[in-house]
C-alpha cells in the first residue's frame, strides 16, 4: 500500500511553498492513491494554505489528517465520500473531518483537538485515549470505545454516539464525556462497560443492568448539570444531522442514566509497602 | 494490628561524636531521626529506616551507622528472611508487595563470565589516545542495497537513507518520566543527552512544553499505553519516538502513577487532573496484533512525516525473539530490548523477581534471529535492563547490540543508592520524588555534569578495550562474538549467546 506508484507524477503537485497563493478549496479523486500518497497529497495543500480538501472515492486509505501537524496550528476542513481507513484522524490537531459514510477502527485515536463527524457507523476502538476535541457518530459503534479517555483543565474530549456500543466502552476512561443516543430502539447491550474507569463520564439514554458496568463504576440518574450538559450535545448531534429530524425535548424525556468513576483511584489500596 | 515484621537496619548512633545538630533529622524523607528535646538527643526509629545511608554520609561528626540488622529469625534456606517478611506483610495488609530498582536476585550474570579478546603481536593493538576511535553510531532502518556513485574520488549516496540517529556514544539514557522522577532529575538527563552527543527517553511522562525547543532535539519520546502527554508537537519536537510495549522490570503488565505523585506539574505535562492515578493498562487496547501494532508505527510515521524513525520496546521474554522479527517487519526502526534485571520507579515484586530472561541471552538471539532472517539491516537493537559499566556495554555490542540503555546507572550517577524505596515517593535524593523539599535537593548543573562524566568515562574506557583489541571502530565489533569467550559456562548458555568457552 505504501508502495510508490507510477502515475503518482500526475497526481502529486510540486511542494508548494508556505506563501504561495493559496487555493481555498480542492477535491481529490482518490481513486488510484495510496495512504501515503493521499496524506502527502493533504500535507502538502495545508502548507499551501488550502482551508478546505474534499476527496472523492475514498476506499480504506488510513491516517487521514495525521500528518497534518502546523507549529503554526493550521486548520483545514476534510470532507470525505467513501468509507476512510483504520485510524481516521489519528492525533488529530485541530482539523474538522467529516465522512459521508462508515468509517472503520481507530477514528479519533490520541486525537487531540478538532472534530470529527461520521455520517454513519464507526468501527471498533473509537476515541482511544482521546485528550480534546469532539467526534459525532449517526449510528452506532464497535467495540472499545472511549477507551482511556482523558482530559485537563478546559480540555475535555466529547463523544456523542447516535446509536450504542458493543462491549468494554469507557474502559480505563481516565476524562470527558460519553454520550449514547440509543437511538434506533435497540437496548444498550454491551458489557465490562466502565472496567477501570477513574475520570470522565458516561451518559446513556435507556438503561443498563448493574451486571454490564465495571466494579468501579456509579450508576445514577441526571442531575440538572447533566441535563445541562446532554442538551448542549444533543443540540450539537441534531445540528450535525439534520437529516435525522429528531426532537431534542423528545429525546430528553426518556429515560437516562449517568455511569461515573466511584474513585479517581481505583487502585490506590491494592499494594503493601 | 501488631505487625510481627522487624526493621531491616539498626542504625547505630555514636552518642560522644553526635553534636546535636539535628542533620540527620532533616536528611531522613522517612522520618527516621527525631530530637527529643527532653532528653537534648537524637533518636532513632529503625522500622522507618530504607538503609540508603544518606544520614551516614550527610553527619558532620561520623557518627551514625547503618547496617543490616543483626537480629535474626532462626536460619531457615528455604524460608529465607526476605521471604518470611514479604508473607507477614501481606498477611497484615493484603496487598502486592511493591518494590522499587531492578530486581536484585542472584540471577546469573552473563557480563560477568564473559572475557574479551586482546591483540598480541599480530594485528597490533591501537592506541585510542593517539588514533581516531570511531563510537559514532547510527540508530534506525538501513536499505537492504545501496547504490552509490563517485564522484571525483567523493563517494555519494544516491539510496534515499530512512531517519537514522547519529548518537557519539553508544550509551544512550533509558526510559524514565516526569512523574516517576522529579523535574530536575528529568531535566538532568536531557542536559546531559545533549551535552554528551546522545540521547534521554521521556518515558510516558510527556516532555514539558517549555523543554522541548531546547531538548526535543536529544529527546526520544515514548508512546505507552497510557499515552499521556501526546499530541502532535510532542511528537514533532523530539527525534524519535518510541513505543512502549513491554519493560524489563515488569513484563506483561501496566503501570500506575499513584495520585500523590500527580502534582500540578507533573499533571500539565500528561495532560491530566492532578491526584489521579495515571493508570498506564497492560496492553495497548489499540494493538492486539503485529498488524495492530504496524498501524500504530504507521500512525506515529504519518503524524511525524516520516521524519522520525520509530522504535518498539519490548521485555524479553521467552519468545521474544520470533515477536521481534514480526515487529520490524512492522516496519520500527529500533527494536529495544530489556532484561531481567531492568529498573523500575515501583513494580510488584513478584513480577520484577520472577518474569523475564537476562539481556545477555536474548541480546544475542534477536541479534542472530534477524541475521537469519535477512533482516538484521532493518533495525537497531537497543540492549537494556543490567548495564552497569563501560564493559557490560562492549560485550553487549559484541553480542550484537547497537547501542545500550542505561536507567540505574544513571540514577546511580546521580545520586541514586538503590534503596528500592522509588515507589514511595520519598526519595532523599530528590530523584524519584514530586515533592518539591527533596527534588530541590538535586541541582541539575552537578547531576548532569556527573551524568556527562560518566559518559565521558565510559566512552573512554570503550574506547581502550576497542583498541586493545585491534579494533578503531565500534562497527566492526557489532555481533563480532569471536571477541568473546565464556567462563564457567554450560554449553546450552554458550551457544544461546553464539560464543566459544575460554581456550577454545
Amino acid at each position: 500500500m505504501l508502495m510508490a506508484r507510477a502515475h503518482l507524477a500526475k497526481v502529486q503537485p510540486k511542494k508548494a511553498a508556505l506563501d504561495d497563493e493559496s487555493v481555498e478549496k480542492v477535491e481529490i479523486d482518490t481513486t488510484d492513491l495510496a495512504t501515503r500518497e493521499l496524506n502527502d497529497r493533504l500535507r502538502d495543500l495545508m502548507l499551501a494554505g488550502t482551508k478546505e480538501a474534499v476527496l472523492r472515492n475514498v476506499c480504506g486509505q488510513r491516517y487521514i489528517g495525521t500528518r497534518l501537524y502546523s507549529p503554526e496550528h493550521r486548520k483545514m476542513e476534510i470532507e470525505i465520500f467513501g468509507t476512510p481507513g483504520n485510524d481516521l484522524g489519528a492525533f488529530l490537531f485541530g482539523h474538522k473531518i467529516i465522512v459521508h459514510g462508515n468509517a472503520q477502527d481507530g477514528v479519533g485515536n490520541t486525537m487531540d483537538a478538532g472534530e470529527i463527524v461520521i455520517e454513519g457507523r464507526a468501527g471498533d476502538v473509537l476515541g482511544f485515549s482521546m485528550r480534546g476535541g469532539k467526534i459525532f457518530v449517526r449510528d452506532s459503534v464497535g467495540y472499545r470505545t472511549a477507551l482511556h479517555m482523558k482530559e485537563y483543565e478546559d480540555k475535555i474530549p466529547v463523544l456523542v454516539i447516535g446509536g450504542t456500543s458493543q462491549d468494554f466502552l469507557g474502559e480505563y476512561m481516565a476524562g470527558g464525556i460519553v454520550i449514547l443516543l440509543g437511538l434506533g430502539g435497540k437496548p444498550h447491550n454491551g458489557n465490562f462497560m466502565g472496567t477501570g474507569m477513574h475520570g470522565g463520564i458516561i451518559y446513556l439514554r435507556g438503561t443498563v443492568e448493574k451486571t454490564q458496568v465495571g466494579g468501579q463504576v456509579e450508576i445514577s440518574p441526571l442531575d440538572e448539570e447533566d441535563r445541562e450538559i446532554v442538551e448542549h450535545y444533543i443540540s450539537e448531534f441534531i445540528e450535525r444531522f439534520p437529516g435525522l429530524s429528531l426532537e431534542k425535548e423528545q429525546i430528553l424525556k426518556d429515560e437516562w442514566i449517568r455511569l461515573s468513576p466511584k474513585s479517581k483511584r481505583p487502585y490506590g489500596k491494592l499494594y503493601a509497602y | 494490628m501488631k505487625s510481627f515484621v522487624f526493621p531491616e537496619f539498626q542504625i547505630i548512633r555514636d552518642e560522644e561524636k553526635c553534636g546535636q545538630c539535628r542533620g540527620c533529622e532533616r536528611q531522613c524523607a522517612f522520618g527516621t531521626h527525631t530530637y527529643d528535646p527532653v532528653l537534648d538527643r537524637l533518636v532513632s526509629d529503625n522500622y522507618k529506616c530504607a538503609g540508603c545511608q544518606r544520614c551516614a554520609i550527610f553527619c558532620p561528626k561520623g557518627a551514625i551507622e547503618v547496617r543490616p540488622t543483626q537480629s535474626f529469625y532462626r536460619p531457615n534456606a528455604s524460608w529465607s528472611r526476605e521471604k518470611l517478611e514479604d508473607l507477614k506483610k501481606q498477611a497484615e495488609t493484603g496487598g502486592v508487595i511493591l518494590t522499587g530498582c531492578g530486581n536484585d536476585k542472584p540471577f546469573r550474570i552473563y557480563w560477568d563470565h564473559i572475557v574479551l579478546n586482546a591483540s598480541q603481536v599480530t594485528n597490533p593493538s591501537i592506541d585510542p589516545l593517539r588514533e581516531p576511535m570511531e563510537l559514532r553510531t547510527f540508530l534506525g532502518a538501513k536499505p537492504d542495497f545501496m547504490d552509490v556513485k563517485t564522484n571525483k574520488g567523493d563517494v555519494e549516496i544516491e539510496t534515499k537513507l530512512g531517519p537514522n540517529l547519529m548518537v557519539e556514544t553508544p550509551i544512550l539514557f533509558s526510559a524514565m518520566s516526569y512523574g516517576a522522577i522529579s523535574y530536575n532529575a528529568f531535566r538532568s538527563l536531557a542536559t546531559a543527552a545533549c551535552s554528551s552527543g546522545t540521547f534521554f527517553n521521556t518515558g510516558e511522562g510527556g516532555l514539558p512544553k517549555e523543554m522541548r525547543g531546547e531538548f526535543g532535539k536529544c529527546a526520544i519520546v515514548q508512546v505507552a499505553s497510557g499515552r499521556f502527554g501526546i499530541d502532535a508537537e510532542y511528537l514533532n519536537c523530539a527525534a524519535a519516538v518510541e513505543i512502549k510495549v513491554g519493560q524489563g522490570a515488569k513484563p506483561g503488565i501496566g503501570g500506575h502513577l499513584p495520585g500523590e505523585k500527580v502534582s500540578a506539574a507533573v499533571a500539565a505535562t500528561r495532560m491530566i487532573p492532578m491526584g489521579t492515578d495515571a493508570i498506564s493498562p497492560a496492553p495497548h487496547h489499540d494493538i492486539y496484533s503485529i498488524e495492530d501494532l504496524s498501524m500504530l508505527i504507521y500512525a506515529l510515521k504519518e503524524a511525524t512525516n516520516y521524519e522520525k524513525p520509530v522504535s518498539v520496546k519490548i521485555a524479553a521474554v521467552h519468545n521474544f525473539a520470533a515477536i521481534a522479527s514480526g515487529i520490524v517487519r512492522a516496519g520500527a526502526d529500533i527494536i529495544a530490548i530489556d532484561g531481567l534485571r531492568g529498573g523500575t520507579g515501583a513494580a510488584p515484586k513478584v513480577i520484577r523477581d520472577n518474569v523475564g530472561i537476562p539481556i545477555e541471552l536474548a541480546i544475542s538471539s534477536l541479534d542472530r534471529r534477524l541475521r537469519n532472517e535477512g533482516i538484521r539491516n532493518r533495525a537497531s537493537i537497543i540492549a537494556a535492563g543490567g548495564i552497569r559499566c563501560s564493559a557490560d556495554v562492549i560485550k553487549a555490542i559484541a553480542l550484537g547490540a547497537d547501542a545500550v540503555y542505561i536507567g540505574s546507572a544513571a540514577l546511580i550517577a546521580m545520586g541514586c543508592n538503590l534503596c528500592q524505596k522509588c515507589y514511595t515517593g520519598k526519595c532523599k535524593q530528590g530523584i524519584c520524588t514530586q515533592d518539591p523539599r527533596l527534588s530541590g535537593r538535586l541541582n541539575v548543573e552537578i547531576a548532569s555534569q556527573r551524568l556527562s562524566n560518566l559518559i565521558h568515562a565510559w566512552s573512554h574506557e570503550i574506547s581502550e578495550m576497542l583498541g586493545g583489541m585491534g579494533i578503531n571502530a565500534l562497527e566492526s565489533l557489532r555481533g563480532n562474538r569471536d571477541h568473546l569467550r565464556g567462563v564457567g559456562l554450560y554449553e546450552w548458555e554458550l551457544d544461546v549467546m553464539g560464543i566459544k568457552g575460554a581456550g577454545e
